[in-house]
């Protein structure tokens, strides 16, 4: 009995202390209005009342909701593609998969400033290049319209590699038999990764699409290291909405307020997706 | 979701060289991989040539593609005008508090969750995985608070306390003594040892590629952590490294050569253990959606 919790102990009482114990205090937190100076006072849901009616809320809301849609279907979609074309025995096929992978590490500081160096309007390598083959330059993170646009590309440069292992770890596990008996029955290449392929990847492509769902729904550090949440606000997501409300303005109870409710909708989602996907038989859990 | 760790480097080594009685034709992919290979570095390429370039070239209008000489200005005035020598021992000395806890408190966690039976036992690791659901974003505000209580705010120590040992820490290595033998415990028991002498002597020794996924994971984590120690640390002499280069955006607006030069440096040691162990870092990517 002793011996048992002496193994686990240490690491469950620092998990849980950081964890569980936090999240009941935010949830009190949310209730209350508190700038962590003065006396806390209670408030109950009115954190939450003026939540939903504060328009940079919802403006957050969706524009996050933005980046979720810019973001996800082409991480998963790039993933998918680039599994395909590494999944083969071909020369420098070692090469191509090292220089695909390696912008995983970058961090999200380091990518944020090299993406206003890339996509700066005066010095940058994208505009150069439109320069040089005579299109229009583009202002990128200084426009209001395209600054969500260029972090997702960048977002997908440090990040396809994920969704690409992912799927690659998932074709692998395909029986090769499988697809050289289609091929014989003479389906063409093209019909034997729909038929025959595709749909062994149900289960993967739920798990990927509901990771890099929960992951865009916290967009912070890009925005951070880019844009502040501009220009005009255009790039201000949820986390960046809570961290400016907790840490700049020190509304501690509505910040908590706004997290919660991001802690529900990560949690609604993520419900729809697996009952979606139960429902058409794609077990990834 | 498998929970094996996967080995892809057999399929990642170079392919061999056709044999000379079948000279195979090359593969069309190559006219993909290839061009897709070059647009992934481009922004790396970007990063060092800008990093080795002088400094007055950056700003030029129209700049060049390719700097006139490559000098080391940049990253000598680097290091001789800014504290990145200082973050870079923060980060490091936080990475390795991390990994160093990781590995102790995670296999232990995991051994006893796996292979002892105690009352609470499943109870409690469910518990632990159910954590994996709560954002880090709703625990930002309380351990805030609880941080400056305890005097840990503006501290090394909040920057790697969050990072001491983890959910998915234990899931991992969970999984991972599940999949040994319980044959070779038994027989070690049957020899007079105890579980602690089991676990060091026998079961560990067997866990390190486990416990090389779970390093990188930690490592990446820590290394690369902003908002955290955006909220935990104000005084500049304790940045860490990404807290550094952040930083550097707002007071070294547009000097690029330096700001580039901080990426090559905040970059580096990650790209360059990339390279010398990459089946653990794709192993490590398949089991974890780490960064967000």
């Amino acid at each position: 009995m002793l011996e048992g919790w002496s193994f686990v102990g240490p690491a469950m009482l620092i998990i849980l202390g950081l964890s569980v114990f936090p999240a009941l205090w935010a949830f009190v937190l949310s209730l209350q209005k508190w700038n962590g100076f003065a006396t806390p006072k209670f408030i109950g849901g009115a954190n939450y009342a003026r939540l939903i009616t504060d328009s940079e809320f919802i403006d957050a809301v969706v524009h996050t909701g933005v980046y979720v849609i810019l973001f996800v279907p082409a991480s998963v979609l790039t993933g998918l593609f680039l599994a395909v074309a590494l999944n083969r025995n071909i020369r420098f096929i070692g090469v191509y998969r090292t220089a695909i992978f390696v912008p995983f590490v970058a961090s999200a500081a380091a990518t944020g400033i090299l993406s206003t160096y890339l996509f700066s309007p005066q010095y940058g390598l994208v505009n150069n290049v439109l320069r040089v083959l005579g299109l229009p330059t583009q202002g990128w993170l200084e426009d209001p319209n395209q600054a969500m646009i260029v972090i997702a590309i960048m977002s997908l440069w440090g990040q396809a590699a994920f969704t690409t292992v992912i799927y690659l770890a998932a074709l692998q596990d395909i029986p090769s038999e499988l697809v050289e008996s289609a091929r014989i029955d003479g389906a063409s290449r093209w019909k034997a990764f729909w038929y025959v392929i595709w749909p062994q990847l149900g289960p993967v492509t739920v798990f990927v699409t509901i990771w890099q769902v929960i992951g865009a729904i916290q967009l912070f550090d890009l925005v951070y290291t880019t844009t502040r949440g501009g220009p005009l606000d255009a790039t201000k997501t949820i986390v960046y909405f809570l961290w400016e409300k907790a840490f700049k303005n020190l509304q501690f109870g509505y910040g908590s307020a706004a997290a919660y409710l991001l802690f529900l909708v990560t949690l609604l989602i993520t419900i729809g997706m697996v009952v979606y996907a139960r429902r058409r038989n794609l077990e990834a859990f | 979701m498998g929970t094996t760790v996967r080995d892809l480097s057999a399929s990642t080594r170079l392919a061999e060289p056709p044999s000379p009685r079948r000279r195979r034709r090359i593969s069309g992919w190559h006219f993909v991989l290839a061009p897709l290979a070059l647009l992934f570095m481009t922004p790396f390429v970007q990063m060092l040539l800008a990093a080795l370039a002088p400094a007055e070239e950056l700003v030029r209008f129209p700049p060049p593609f390719i700097p006139s000489r490559l000098t080391l200005d940049g990253i000598a005035s680097l290091f001789r005008d800014t504290d990145i020598l200082r973050w870079l021992v923060n980060s490091t000395i936080v990475s390795l508090i991390a990994i160093a806890s990781h590995l102790v408190l995670c296999s232990l966690a995991g051994y006893g969750f796996a292979r002892l039976h105690f009352r609470g036992r499943d109870f409690g690791f469910i518990a632990i995985i159910a954590t994996i659901m709560i954002p880090t974003q709703l625990l930002m505000i309380p351990t805030y608070i609880m941080f400056s209580r305890l005097g840990l705010i503006d501290t090394l120590a909040a920057a790697f306390v969050p990072w001491l040992a983890s959910a998915f820490g234990i899931f991992l290595m969970r999984q991972f003594f599940l999949s040994i033998p319980v044959e070779l415990e038994e027989a070690a028991a049957l020899d007079g040892a105890n579980k602690w002498q089991t676990f060091l002597r026998v079961v560990l020794p067997l866990a390190k590629p486990a416990l090389a996924t779970l390093a990188i994971f930690t490592l990446l984590g820590a290394w690369n952590d902003l908002i955290w120690p955006l909220v935990a640390i104000n005084k500049e002499n304790l940045f860490t490294i990404q807290l550094g280069i952040a930083d550097f955006q707002s007071t070294r607006r547009t000097q690029w050569s330096l700001l580039m030069a901080g990426n090559v440096v905040a970059t580096a040691p990650l790209i360059l253990f990339f390279l010398f162990a990459q089946k653990h870092f794709i192993a490590t990517m398949t089991m974890t959606g780490l960064k967000g």
